[in-house]
């Protein structure tokens, strides 16, 4: 597939607007102006476009839910958290695309009536929000945002937020109350963010990736846009392969392609004289893959029939000299660090779930504590408010389901059985 | 009750409050154009809505003074109409904010998954070694402050070493450690390798 969203992204100012311009910049915005918001709308539902920051939602029935006959101002949140561990994707988008962004926050805004579009990105992505900036402002200056975008009349602002640290800010509705200068934690749904979202007016969130394909969709149309890939899983997509690869990089392949063509195709394959021991295809919190499971398409119905997700489309890889107690303890930790401590399970069980691998990782661990990590994990997924409490007792689940005798010989033998010489000397300890 | 039957309670061990009250600090105004640059943001956002704005204000704080002190926080509560307890709500949530003195180099080490498989762990010790500190700690003599941060978001450039919550190091191994340390000594951000993204070169 010729790449559509990365296609010029090594080559040198192809994040200005200049260069953007001489290469149909903005033309899928003067398509959406030339449009009624409806049928933008109705365009982006026969796209099939899928939203590309973990769920998989239809993006254009997200966009019909959006509340239409209100008095309330409506936004767009465009989430560029990209903090979900193993993704890379949308920093490279913004960071060599910036205006792909902008264009396609402004067709959200033109499809749903919003006249604000807040982009949301991490504070550690601050290199790039400076590319953002500057070139937001060129932008605007010339009139491709602001008031009466390209002589049509139709006004609207884009503006950049700046989070400050915090992997939760990348659920919907805990960044939607980051935006509102609050902790970054979820609220109940519903109301979903389409009746009552920032500031409690209808608003829609959506991923940068997402954003990024709707100049091509209005562009190019909807049929071209299925045509990419498999059924239901049309359009470009972005894989980021990190890991024990040769070429760990972002990849921009259909969806049709197996994840054994990313990883060993476009990402080289394993480093020279290892195996392939596991992968996880959709950022940590999904659950793992082994070697036999990888001819398939990288889809997001291919990855969830065979019981992980594709999820921010991040993969892993790890080859044999990764103790996989060790994995999860490493990814344990993250959740409890980041856990926003709204809901009970997540809150207490991320952090006896650290505790237990810690202690099972040290060589300290006694058998049945390997029942406890999966007892605990049932007990926090599905049993909070967002889905974070799922991505935090994945790792341990789907650990102890595929390498279950490498936990018992770290409970037998007292030590770590799978020792590697990248990793630290010291003995983890459970704070 | 706790949500699982097997449930350890016991507060000196695990649920340990990890609060700890701000410093007073010196007294606390913004310089002019920090105070400029915080109106200018207001405007971005709903007039009734303006503590939209605090992360924004808690990063000028820490651009002025390098932490949060409760002078400060009362300073930044007054502009955007927030009790003291509120800001510091806010502020304790988020880990790119510091509160409590930290060094002039603030060095940041990706610990997660996709670093950790690229030695991100060997990185920590390297530095910790070059330093004479522990992870969460500042060397005596106030220059370098070690913390472990997570998933950075340019797992393909792993380890990822982040300066400042701004400087950006890729691909660092545990043998250049001691340079990168005498490196950020002497030139501070202009010591940094950049983002690999950004291929034209001053
Ligand atoms: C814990 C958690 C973290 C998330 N982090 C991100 C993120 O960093 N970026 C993102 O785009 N979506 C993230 N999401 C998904 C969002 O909640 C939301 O589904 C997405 O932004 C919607 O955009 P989309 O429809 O374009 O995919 C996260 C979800 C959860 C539960
Ligand atoms: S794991 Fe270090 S940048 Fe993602």
């Amino acid at each position: 597939m010729e790449p559509v969203l990365t296609r010029y992204i090594r080559e040198p100012n192809s994040y200005t607007l200049d260069f953007f311009l001489k290469h149909d910049g903005y033309n899928g915005l003067k398509a959406a102006l030339g449009m009624e918001p409806n049928a933008v709308i109705d365009l982006v539902k026969a796209s099939g476009l899928r939203g590309r920051g973990g769920a998989g939602f239809p993006t254009g029935l997200k966009w019909q839910f959006v509340l239409k006959d209100t008095p309330l101002p409506k936004y767009i949140c465009c989430n560029a958290d990209e903090s979900e561990p193993g993704t890379f994707k949308d920093h490279v988008l913004m960071e060599r695309n910036p205006h792909l962004l902008f264009e396609g926050c402004l067709i959200g805004c033109r499809a749903i009536g919003a006249k604000v579009a807040y982009i949301y990105i991490r504070g550690e992505f601050f290199h790039v929000q400076k590319v953002l900036e500057a070139e937001l402002a060129k932008a605007y200056a010339q009139g491709y945002v602001g008031k009466n975008i390209m002589g049509t009349g139709f006004d609207c602002d884009i503006v950049i937020h700046r989070g400050a640290g915090a992997y939760e800010a990348g659920e919907e509705t805990a960044l939607i109350e980051s935006l509102e200068g609050k902790r970054a934690q979820p609220r109940i749904k519903p109301p979903f963010p389409a009746v009552s979202g920032l500031y409690n007016c209808p608003t829609a969130v959506n991923n940068v990736e997402t954003l990024c394909n709707l100049p091509s969709i209005l562009l190019n149309g909807a049929e071209w846009f299925t045509s990419l890939g498999p059924e239901k899983n049309g359009g470009p997509k972005l894989f980021c392969v990190s890991g024990h690869v040769k070429k760990p990089g972002t990849y921009e392949a259909s969806m049709s392609t197996t994840l054994h063509e990313l990883i060993y195709g476009h990402a080289g394959g394993i480093r020279d004289g290892h195996q392939l021991k596991a992968i996880i295809p959709g950022g940590s919190s999904v659950p793992i893959l082994l070697p036999h499971e990888l001819e398939i398409p990288a889809s997001f119905d291919a990855v969830a029939q065979v019981g992980s997700m594709l999820g921010s489309a991040g993969i892993i890889v790890m080859d044999e000299t990764t103790c996989m107690v060790w994995a999860a303890r490493n990814l344990l930790y993250f959740y409890k660090h980041e856990s926003c401590g709204k809901c009970t399970p997540c809150r207490e069980g991320g952090d006896w779930l650290h505790r237990i691998l810690t202690k099972i990782e040290n060589g300290e661990g006694e058998m049945r504590d390997i029942d406890l990590l999966t007892s605990i994990g049932s007990n926090i997924a599905g049993k909070t408010l967002c889905a974070f409490g799922d991505a935090a007792a994945t790792p341990a689940l789907t650990t102890v389901k595929h390498f279950r005798p490498e936990f018992e010989a770290h409970v037998r033998e007292g030590r770590c059985t799978v020792p590697a010489d990248w990793r630290a000397a010291r003995t983890p300890v459970a704070h | 009750m706790s949500f699982h039957p097997l449930m350890l309670y016991d507060p000196e061990r695990f649920q340990r409050s990890e609060r700890r009250l701000l410093e007073e600090g010196e007294p606390f105004t913004f310089a002019p154009e920090r105070r400029a640059a915080l109106d200018e943001l207001l405007t971005k956002y709903p007039p009734d809505r303006k503590r939209s704005a605090i992360l924004a204000a808690l990063y000028l704080v820490q651009e002025q003074q390098g932490y949060l002190t409760a002078n400060a926080v009362r300073h930044v509560g007054g502009i955007l109409e927030m009790t003291p307890a509120e800001v510091e709500d806010v502020a304790t949530y988020y880990v790119m904010f510091f509160k409590e003195k930290v060094g002039k180099h603030v060095v940041q080490v990706c610990r997660t998954l996709s670093c950790a498989l690229a030695g991100a762990e060997r990185v920590t010790e390297a530095l910790s070694h070059t330093l004479g500190i522990a992870p969460g700690e500042t060397d005596p003599s106030g220059m370098f402050t070690l913390l472990e941060f997570e998933c950075l978001g340019a797992c393909d450039r792993a380890p990822v070493v982040m300066v400042n919550n701004e400087d950006w190091h890729e691909r660092v191994r545990p043998e250049d450690c001691g340079r990168l340390v005498e490196d950020i000594r002497a030139r501070g951000p202009a010591a940094s390798s950049g983002c690999h993204l950004r291929i034209e070169r001053p």
